[in-house]
């Protein structure tokens, strides 16, 4: 398929997903009236739905929210994830890899165990400590790994392992100190889009927007540093600048992401992957792909989370595991066959 | 060599001799444990409505009712045996094993008593008489028991309205909810209530998570949030979420902020609560009437 193909075939995906996951929810909604009623928002068009004001409100309020946040959150993780990988030449590496997830768990808990009562507040606070403490986390490892005067991804890799473990100790010591917070500890780590709105996205839409952009705009440098950082340099690419760009706009995605959903695994690995699979590894197809994959597979991963048990939730990170890797397995092995 | 051994011997003796008037003294005066060790909030206060309040030496970090209670560093969660042990007690009760608890007091050989959470009003009457016999305090255990059943019942035959009312009980901000098969709901029952949580539970867990959705469509009577401790849940908050403006509990004054603690417990108290719902109900009824 030609460069125009796949994107488009991917907006497509992208858009079926979307209008799937608002029509289809645990309260069953008149498609044809839901339709109605998305149309009349248009400007220039009124309708009537026929759509009582309760269902009204589920619609506006509840389902298109959460659609809304799905898509960019997964789009955040999986574009972070295609980043890291990118720069880091390691096919393991995560939206989570340096320190992001251990830093941002500790600022959550923090919040929960130790932050003020914010009933009362404009804002929540839990959302600020978590994506404060991915940054922090991010950072502290960066500094570690630059330290040594050696510049191999490697130590910066090590240094976020390091990092990471230390965040978590921490993490797991204050989190035993207040017992009674464990629940809602531990339901955040498991990651969730349950009580998502509107007030999540336009928390997530300024970091989603910088980070896209920036790293859509390094894309192709990213493709030169695949050859190694030496060889980078001969043909004027100064490795640890772009490095240090895209890791910074990777983490400020995941930062966001993380803030408002909490830790939802594997989209950062898989979606990058079956999409190099698919489209081949270069960076200037797989960013923008990776963004509209991820998007689209979390927004199905919800709506299978928030239908196959209705009205009952399953957690997201379970769904996105659970489906995610045999998926996987099997793009792997089909890709084998080709070759 | 011979000589070192006679006051070693002598030393033995007295040591032995030292224990067994110990022993014997205590089991004279009065029957039944001195130093009670309770790792169970419920335990703690089921034996200070018995009367064995005196002989509880140490309840674990989370034994915050009665305010008397010795409450101490303990954790039921990550139970330490030495930490425990320390306070030399000769009674554990608890509600969970996470692990080696019940082991490894039985290799210290310190008697425990295991009373888990309730899954019906009878566990909580069958674990008073339990901790009376195991205190000696009997008498005041069937009391207790025999003013809760009175009491429970009572609040029971209180008019009811002609369309049973629907709530929604909320654990915590992610709405997961408790059904009507657990102890809790089992007391909302008691009301004649009915639970919109048990259209959610087909795994039948008994605590499913509820889609926001599904809430706003139900639109319950009553809200019952049992998060207001833990995760600082109020009427307030709830009428903040996104889509609940919509609900009739929210316009109608329905939501009631419960204690976490009392929601979340299965002791005495437990008459307590069902007394906060009646009132709720009544209201709802006074003004429907």
């Amino acid at each position: 398929m030609t460069r125009g193909g796949l994107l488009a075939a991917g907006c497509a995906g992208l858009a079926g997903a979307a209008l799937a996951a608002v029509l289809v929810g645990p309260v069953p909604l008149n498609p044809g009236a839901v339709l109605v009623e998305l149309a009349g928002r248009l400007p220039l068009v009124t309708t009537h739905s026929g759509l009582s004001q309760q269902e009204a409100a589920i619609l506006w309020q509840l389902r298109l929210p959460r659609v809304v946040l799905g898509g960019l959150v997964g789009a955040m993780l999986a574009l972070a994830g295609a980043a890291y990988q990118g720069v880091f030449r390691n096919p393991l590496a995560d939206p989570y890899l340096l320190g992001a997830a251990a830093g941002a768990g500790l600022g959550a808990t923090l919040a929960i165990a130790y932050g003020p009562d914010t009933a009362s507040w404009p804002v929540d606070l839990l959302p600020l400590a978590a994506f404060a403490g991915a940054v922090i986390g991010v950072v502290a490892a960066y500094t570690l790994g630059r330290s040594g005067g050696a510049r191999t991804t490697t130590t910066l890799i090590l240094s976020g392992v390091a990092v990471a473990a230390f965040l978590t100790a921490v993490q797991t010591y204050l989190q035993q100190q207040k017992a009674e917070t464990l629940r809602e500890v531990y339901g955040w780590i498991l990651g969730r889009l349950t009580t998502a709105g509107w007030h999540e996205v336009a928390l997530v839409v300024p970091y989603a927007l910088l980070s896209t952009v920036a790293i859509l705009l390094h894309r192709r440098l990213i493709d030169v540093l695949a050859v190694g950082d030496d060889e980078a340099a001969s043909l004027g690419v100064r490795a640890a600048r772009v490095r240090l760009v895209v890791v910074a706009a990777a983490t400020l995605a995941t930062a966001a992401a993380v803030a408002v959903s909490g830790l939802i695994g594997f989209v950062g690995i898989i979606v990058p992957h079956t999409i190099r699979l698919v489209a081949g590894p270069s960076h200037r197809l797989l960013v923008p792909l990776s963004l509209i994959g991820g998007a689209a597979f979390l927004i199905l991963a919800d709506l299978v989370a928030r239908t196959v048990m209705a009205p009952a939730e399953l957690p997201i990170g379970v769904i996105t595991a659970f489906f995610g890797a045999p998926f996987f397995a099997l793009v792997l092995r089909s890709s084998r066959q080709v070759a | 060599m011979r000589r070192s051994l006679v006051p070693l011997l002598l030393l033995a003796a007295l040591v032995a001799g030292g224990c067994g008037k110990d022993g014997t003294t205590q089991s004279a005066a009065a029957p039944g444990p001195k130093r009670i060790v309770s790792l169970s909030p419920t335990a703690t206060e089921m034996l200070f409505a018995i009367g064995a309040g005196g002989q509880v030496v140490a309840v674990d970090s989370n034994s915050n009712y009665p305010a008397e209670a010795p409450k101490t560093e303990l954790s039921a969660y990550q139970p330490n045996i030495e930490a425990i042990a320390g306070y030399k007690p000769d009674l554990v009760v608890y509600s969970d094993d996470p692990g080696e608890l019940k082991a490894g007091l039985d290799k210290l050989r310190i008697p425990a008593l295991k009373q888990p959470a309730a899954t019906r009003l009878e566990d909580t009457y069958a674990q008073l008489d339990q901790l009376g016999k195991a205190t000696g305090h009997v008498d005041e255990a069937g009391q207790l028991a025999a003013t809760m059943r009175t009491e429970i019942s009572k609040i029971a035959a209180a008019d009811r309205p002609e369309r049973p009312l629907t709530y929604y009980h909320e654990l915590d901000k992610n709405l997961y909810s408790a059904t009507s098969k657990t102890f809790i709901g089992q007391l909302y029952d008691q009301l004649g209530m009915k639970n919109i949580a048990d259209a959610a539970d087909k795994q039948a867990s008994g605590y499913p998570q509820l889609s926001a959705e599904y809430v706003i469509k139900a639109d319950p009577d009553l809200i019952f949030l049992a998060d207001t401790k833990c995760c600082a849940q109020s009427a307030k908050t709830v009428a903040a979420r996104d889509g609940w403006d919509q609900l009739t509990a929210v316009r109608s004054g329905g939501v009631v902020e419960l204690d976490d603690d009392v929601a979340s417990r299965w002791g005495p108290r437990v008459v307590d609560f069902l007394k906060v719902v009646a009132a709720k109900v009544q209201a709802l009824e006074a003004v429907g009437s």
